[in-house]
């Protein structure tokens, strides 16, 4: 594995611009100050209440994300450029699932294979020929970014279902502007708070016809239990919406409404954060508790929209993945900013065969997992677990695509044992209404606490830094 | 807004109201005990106070007999007691999640410091009697930061009174429970039998409701069981008696009523209890039967809650 790309040091002992300054206050700041303010973040994070829950473990139901107080800069000329790349991205993937439910045009041209789509277990046929408002599917996409040298970047992962961890780029931002007001004046950091409002238009924007006045828009939360309730809490209170849970709605007429203390109120949006699988038992799971019944007949209806779209699975599937490189050429006619992970497709007879060679090297995920679950990583397994995944991956070659295992960028991070380099990510947000995408400057970075490890996600024991792209 | 919302300000209100009310009982019941029997007569004031919790049923299923160690236990720190102190105050901060978009952070602030405070407590208990009294102190605090943030930080609007609501629905509960159970000491004095030993009793009944104090400034009087009563049935200008709590419950009502251009059997029902409270002496009310009377009142409270519910929480 070459040596990682590290965004603050140049070797040879430069530091790239946009960390100059705080490299100069790194210099000024005991590490006992650093210690403290560190102490006083996860004090505010848990007092605030900003917890996720752990499934299955039942000794600590709540748990923080751990905050590591290090800011991951990036400068407004990266920024520039990876914001074009992402709406061409987003934009490529609202088109792709628009004519994946209609016209399939890609399909005929013999870009994406038929069965990938078809046989896909995220492909819902209820989807087909449906007209969804404005033609947005994907109204909130979270893209996951990393970075292996200072001029890619470089695409991991399209988030398209119900990306989540927007609270924490906004609480992250919060308590460091608490605790280091003195940092922040010695940089100019395009802000973030913008993202509610951005949001909650972007929402209103997708409203269906059939609505009359102001649309009226709500957050649907699986409820307390899930993990992610914190932000659903946090972005309905930061959105002026309520948060609703399945047994607050009803269907009437093919109109979604909400009960309220003064009877039925009629929805217009909804922003869900349920999967699929439990949005409407009489469509799909039937045991789910958390849905609402006759859901899917409205919106088949036309009377409410829901974001994000139902069916938007496709586009982010693993599988799918490693066309989009071809579906942003063939939507849009142009170049693809932003790249793709060489990726290696297990269903083909000779990436698979190269797959079986090189199991050592490579990274090889579950085309349907998430998580971080489920996948194996070459250089870091030992030899009985790499045999055991040969033979997984013999069995059913068409669930796994396999990459290389990349060097993710590094950035200064707090450990034990003073500051060091920890490798990171980065999710920015999409937003996409009826005219316009916007995305906030900057996004979640998740940061690999564990030295040398590559897992960033938080139920792997992964952190978050705040990230800051200088206005220049 | 939504009837979960409704339900959730509601049901969290009168849980914090449960747990400082039956702090104080612990703590009134504590110092009349450390009392030399000759003053307090015969009586189980841990019974008495299991009565007041109106736990004595789910009590007496698993244990022989009530006493100081496994009352404050089941009170207090029990899982199994669905009303005791922590249960309380778990479903506080469960209900305050899911409502957190309708609380002002200082409430939010409030439960879940609680909550983590106490976390330590519950996994340990508490081992002397200056902890247990720093516990209790420590519920009866949470109860009026919890009550004043409301108060000062919440938009007077439905949220703020249903959870009003939930507030004086459940206090009348408990002051009707305290006279339900000692109605006896109160008794006119010829009628009675306690002698004036039940001067301890007296003072024990005022201080579970935070009234000691108030009863002087009032009557100016020393203690007599006649006023005990009228200050905490009718007397409207303290906080805890059932005329104030309904003075309250009939206010809030009403201001629901009006935002919402709509009035139901709710906003009847608890004008009609009013007005009794209103038109009633303690004369009448001993003519009556003060059982009598505290037993029909507890059973027109609970009404009052279910036509609540029925009308705007479900």
């Amino acid at each position: 594995m070459a040596v990682a790309f590290d965004e603050m040091n140049i070797p040879g002992g430069d530091l790239r611009p946009a960390y100059q300054e705080l490299a100069r206050w790194l210099k000024e700041t005991p590490p006992e100050a650093l210690e403290y303010r560190r102490q006083e973040a996860e004090l505010l994070f848990r007092r605030i209440g900003i917890t996720f829950a752990v499934y299955g473990d039942s000794e600590s139901t709540e748990r923080l994300i751990p905050f590591d107080v290090i800011p991951r800069i990036m400068s407004g000329k990266e920024w520039t450029l990876l914001e074009k790349g992402l709406k061409q991205r987003v934009k490529a993937l609202n088109m792709f699932l628009r004519d994946i439910y209609h016209g399939r045009d890609i399909l005929r041209a013999g870009i994406v294979p038929d069965d990938l789509i078809f046989q896909n277990p995220v492909f819902r046929p209820e989807m087909n020929g449906q007209q969804v408002p404005h033609d947005v599917y994907v109204h909130i996409a979270g893209i996951d970014i990393i970075r292996v040298d200072a001029n890619d970047f470089i695409v991991l992962e399209d988030n398209a279902r119900t990306p989540s961890g927007v609270s924490y780029m906004l609480e992250n931002r919060e308590i460091m502007m608490r605790l280091f007001p003195d940092l922040f004046a010695r940089h100019r950091v395009a802000p973030v708070e913008r993202y509610p409002d951005e949001l909650l238009s972007a929402l209103r924007s997708v409203a269906p016809n059939s609505t009359s006045g102001e649309p009226t828009v709500a957050l649907l939360t699986p409820g307390v239990y899930n993990s992610a309730y914190y932000e659903h809490s946090f972005l309905a209170d930061k959105l002026g919406i309520e948060l609703v849970e399945g047994r607050d709605l009803i269907v009437k007429n093919n109109e979604v409404f909400m009960r309220t203390t003064e009877g039925v109120k009629r929805v217009d949006v909804i922003y869900r954060r349920v999967d699929d699988d439990f949005l409407d038992p009489l469509t799909f799971r039937p045991d789910s508790a958390l849905g609402v019944p006759g859901l899917m007949s409205a919106y088949a209806a036309g009377n409410i929209t829901l974001a994000n779209a139902v069916g938007t699975g496709i586009a982010d599937d693993k599988a799918i993945y490693s066309y989009m490189p071809d579906i942003v050429k063939f939507y849009l006619g142009e170049e693809p900013i932003l790249k793709n992970v060489q990726t290696w497709r297990c269903r083909e007879p000779k990436d698979l065969a190269y797959v079986l060679d090189n199991l050592g090297d490579l990274v090889v995920k579950e085309v349907h997992g998430s998580g971080g679950y489920g996948m194996l990583i070459g250089p870091a397994a030992t030899k009985a677990t790499i045999e055991a995944f040969r033979e997984k991956l013999k069995r059913e070659p068409e669930g796994f695509i396999a990459q290389p295992t990349l060097a993710l960028s590094t950035c200064p991070t707090c450990t034990a044992s003073g500051l060091a380099p920890r490798h990171v990510d980065l999710r920015p947000f999409v937003l996409t209404g009826s005219k316009s995408t916007t995305i906030v400057p900057g996004g979640l970075t998740r940061v690999a606490l564990k030295e040398g490890s590559l897992v960033v996600n938080s139920s792997q024991g992964g952190g978050t830094k705040d990230t800051w792209i200088l206005d220049e | 807004m939504l009837s979960r919302t409704a339900e959730n300000l509601y049901w969290l209100a009168r849980y914090v109201e449960r747990a400082e009310y039956l702090a104080r009982t612990i703590d009134a019941t504590l110092r009349v005990t450390a009392l030399p029997a000759a003053y307090i007569g015969k009586t189980n004031e841990w019974d008495s106070a299991l009565l007041t919790a109106g736990v004595a049923e789910s009590f007496y299923q698993t244990h022989e007999e009530a006493n100081e160690h496994n009352v404050v236990d089941y009170l207090s720190f029990s899982a199994d007691n669905p009303s005791s102190i922590r249960n309380c105050i778990e479903a506080a901060r469960l209900n305050s999640r899911s409502v957190r978009t309708a609380l002002t952070s200082e409430m939010w602030d409030t439960i879940n410091s609680a909550w983590i405070e106490l976390q330590e407590v519950w996994s340990k208990g508490t081992s002397t009697r200056e902890d247990l009294a720093k516990f209790l102190r420590f519920v009866q605090e949470t109860s009026l930061r919890f009550d004043g943030s409301a108060y000062r930080t919440m938009l007077r609007n439905d949220a703020y009174w249903f959870s009003r609501l939930g507030l004086h629905l459940e206090r009348a509960d408990n002051t009707a429970r305290i006279l339900d159970v000692k109605y006896h000491v109160l008794l006119p004095e010829e009628e009675h039998v306690g002698g004036p030993l039940d001067f301890y009793q007296w003072s024990s009944i005022l201080r579970s409701v935070s009234a000691l104090t108030a009863y002087h400034w009032v009557y100016r009087e020393t203690l007599k069981p006649w006023l005990v009563a009228d200050l905490l049935i009718l007397n409207s200008t303290l906080p805890r008696s059932l005329a104030s709590c309904y003075d309250n419950l009939t206010r809030n009502l009403d201001q629901i009523g009006v935002a919402y251009g709509r009035q139901g059997p709710a906003q009847r029902h608890a004008r009609g209890i009013r007005n009794r409270l209103e038109h009633s002496n303690m004369n009448d009310i001993f003519q009556h039967g003060v059982h009598e009377f505290i037993q029909e009142f507890i059973a027109d409270n609970s009404r009052l809650g279910e036509i609540i519910t029925k009308q705007y929480l479900i």
